[in-house]
């Protein structure tokens, strides 16, 4: 039997484990809601790595397989389909995300043990899985849409967890509306591709683009920009960037896996399906890198400033996806897409430990307020350790070293990159260092400030995923090696079947030894300096932070560039103030009148409710008078 | 033998309906809101037997005797739910039984 028939059954296993937990979770006992939380990933991890073991061993047709379901509805020729399409790019996002959604769950299982909303957190996380799965599968970007709305449902959800503090709802609402931003734009974007193509179904839109649409066309301009809204929105990029910081209110295994791993590159995914897209329109295409190239910037400098564990991490997943748009732009596909994989190991694996120290520093959240916890938590110490040497892309050993300098290298090399894309990501790779190692450098060195209430190193379920996702940002990257040292790049030859393979300018190829000794040496300047400022001085950074211009610049980073003052201001602010002004229109009146004519009604007939019987009876009496006269004399 | 007009019979009948309704809407004692009701009853039954003896069928009288063994079996009810009431409120005061209103 061919095991691609099977594939309808990946993204139902996580199906089927939502239905069950949210019919049944509040009455399952919370070993059976673990059980089936975490079984229902398990599963469909297991059937996607067979299934991946089998695509790279025996290629399907035309490296693809597509299954269609059923008709979702038909409407005058325009008929959307339910069906999946299984190519590498759809099978390293669905690998990424069973399988690191798995551990996540596995983690979950022991991290979120006695929470009231037990059953509801896993049904929550098992729709999240659900969607992305459809988001990715999708073989039109109808069904995509819907999976992509599912995955924005589910964090809007999530983020709300602990929904008894105001704030955490008012951080959802505002994933929620920041994120609808670009998905509006989104589907404006669908609509005109259905205007021109009368199908959305992405392999057509595809093929037929380039005979419809010249390089450089108003259509393909305005169907990529308009794309490009959804991508930003989604993957918080500038300008829609505010919401991911403020998303770290839900539980850490939700940062970890919506907000690090999987949903936010669901924009990467997006751009790169519709690469063609981006490839007939330019200049799209370099918006999306110098969007990349601000936002990597900007939140690598926001990083540096802030003191929330968890808020550091989550600027530094906008930067790093800042990096995936970087690729993009320059038309280096599958450069972004093992950037994202790499991403995803990694980060899952920060946030996991950054949950690990949290737990054990009793919520506490300020890295400031922590200090020595390498002695005390040698697991967890290692695994971030392991992590943060991926994020700041430590030569050799790790694997973000070999996906980051792939990006940095085709920023400079490729036909559409530029000498000052590779210089902003390159100044973004020094920042990525200090922040990464300011992190961790303070978090676990130093004298310790907090005893540890709760140690998570005995939790077996929380060390499996750290050790798992630590190997793998180790190794991960050995799949694809530089062009310079030798010619084993597995990893972008089975990608180069979807997606166009970078087009490289003549005679870079021997440029790329030197950038990567380039970047070598930064990342140990970047750590030697950290130390030396959060180790061995730390009066030093003190004493900075206590001038004039130290404060202002550190009041400026910490708030991320002012961007949530900036949008209040401009956007929040005269809305308040325009439906404010506009409380009392006509309208209003109208239905206020309603309301009041009800109110005068009611309160003349309660009168006649008096409790006297006589009067009941009274009633009564005349009532038959009156309705015998009607008879008698009309 | 001379026969009372139809009109007086059925002015006979209205008047003794009016007397029952009255006595219902004015007594405020619920044992004669009962009796008043009685009436009222009778002057029901009293329109029965005069059609009975306009058309000379035996169905109007018939009908009485339903009437009255259904205000037997009402009195029955109704005496035993004012003694009742009487237990509960100490009074058989209509209008201090106000206990539905919502106040």
């Amino acid at each position: 039997m061919d095991v691609f028939h099977l594939l309808w059954l990946v993204p139902t296993f996580p199906l089927a484990g939502f239905l069950i937990l949210a019919l049944f979770g509040m009455k399952m006992p919370s070993r059976a809601i673990a059980w089936t939380g975490t079984l229902s990933i398990g599963l469909a991890a297991l059937l996607t790595l067979w299934m991946g073991l089998h695509f790279l061993t025996q290629p399907p047709d035309g490296h693809h397989y597509r299954q269609v379901l059923w008709t979702w509805f038909d409407v005058n020729g325009f008929a959307p389909t339910i069906a999946l399409y299984l190519d590498p790019l759809s099978l390293v996002y669905i690998f990424v995300i069973t399988f690191v959604g798995f551990l996540i769950h596995l983690y979950s299982t022991a991290f979120m043990r006695g929470d009231e909303g037990y059953a509801r957190f896993f049904a929550f996380m098992n729709l999240f899985v659900f969607s992305m799965l459809v988001l990715v599968l999708a073989d039109n970007l109808l069904l995509l849409y819907l999976g992509w709305e599912g995955v924005g449902l589910c964090s809007f959800l999530l983020i709300g967890f602990w929904y008894r503090d105001p704030a955490n709802g008012y951080a959802a609402r505002k994933a929620f509306i920041v994120t609808r931003i670009g998905d509006t734009a989104f589907i404006i974007g669908l609509f005109l591709l259905v205007k021109q193509f009368h199908t959305l179904n992405i392999q057509d839109i595809l093929m037929q683009a380039p005979g419809v649409w010249a390089v450089g066309a108003t259509g393909a301009f305005w169907a990529a920009l308009l794309l490009l809204g959804g991508a930003v929105g989604k993957s918080a990029q500038l300008p829609l960037q505010t919401w991911l910081p403020d998303a770290m209110a839900g539980p850490t295994p939700v940062s970890a896996l919506i907000h690090a791993a999987t949903m936010v590159t669901a924009g990467v995914y997006l751009i790169a399906r519709t690469h063609v897209l981006y490839s007939l329109s330019p200049a799209v295409q370099s918006l999306v890198a110098i969007i990349g190239v601000l936002t990597l910037l900007i939140a690598g400098f926001s990083a540096l400033a802030q003191h929330d564990l968890k808020r550091i991490l989550a600027y530094s997943t906008i930067s790093q996806i800042g990096y995936m748009f970087l690729a993009l732009g320059v038309g280096a596909w599958t450069a972004a897409v093992f950037h994202f994989m790499i991403h995803a190991f990694f980060k899952a694996l920060l946030f996991l430990g950054a949950g690990a120290v949290i737990m054990a520093m009793e919520e506490e959240h300020d890295i400031f307020k922590m200090g020595g916890l390498r002695k005390k938590m040698p697991m967890t110490y290692w695994t971030f350790l392991a992590a943060s040497g991926a994020l700041a892309a430590i030569p050799l050993i790790t694997a973000g070293f070999y996906s980051k300098d792939l990006i940095l290298f085709d920023a400079l090399a490729s036909t559409q990159g530029s000498v000052y894309l590779w210089l902003g990501g390159f100044v973004g790779a020094f920042i990525t260092v200090l922040y990464t190692f300011r992190m961790v450098f303070v978090t676990f060195y130093g004298e310790q400030k907090k005893p540890i209430a709760h140690n998570p190193e005995h939790e077996r379920a929380m060390m499996i995923p750290l050790v798992v996702l630590g190997v793998l940002s180790i190794v991960g990257g050995w799949v694809e090696l530089p062009h310079a040292w030798a010619h084993f790049t597995p990893f972008s030859h089975l990608l180069e079947t979807t997606l166009p393979a970078t087009t490289l300018k003549p005679g870079m190829e021997s440029n790329e030894w030197w950038l990567q000794l380039l970047t070598a040496v930064i990342v140990f300047i970047g750590i030697y300096l950290t130390w030396v400022a959060y180790v061995k001085k730390p009066a030093m950074v003190t004493a900075w932070r206590e001038t004039a211009f130290g404060r202002a610049c550190h009041q400026f980073f910490y708030k991320g560039w002012m961007f949530d003052q900036l949008y209040d201001v401009l956007f929040v602010k005269p809305v308040v103030w325009l439906s404010r002004i506009d409380e009392h229109d006509f309208i209003d009146y109208l239905y206020e009148g309603f309301g009041r004519l009800n109110a005068w009604i009611h309160a003349g007939f309660s009168r006649t409710q008096s409790g006297y019987l006589r009067w009941y009876l009274l009633c009564i009496a005349f009532g038959l008078l009156f309705i015998f006269s009607l008879i008698l004399f009309v | 033998m001379m026969t009372v007009p139809l009109s007086v019979q059925l002015l006979l009948a209205v008047i003794l309906f009016l007397i029952g309704l009255l006595g219902v809407l004015i007594r405020r004692n619920v044992i004669f809101m009962l009796m008043s009701v009685e009436i009222m009853l009778n002057a029901a039954a009293l329109v029965f037997i005069i059609g009975g003896s306009r058309w000379h069928q035996v169905d109007g009288q018939a009908m009485v005797i339903f009437i009255l063994a259904m205000a037997a079996a009402e009195v029955a009810v109704g005496l035993a739910l004012i003694l009742q009431v009487f237990h509960l409120h100490k009074t058989v005061d209509v209008d201090r039984l106000r206990e539905l209103k919502d106040e």
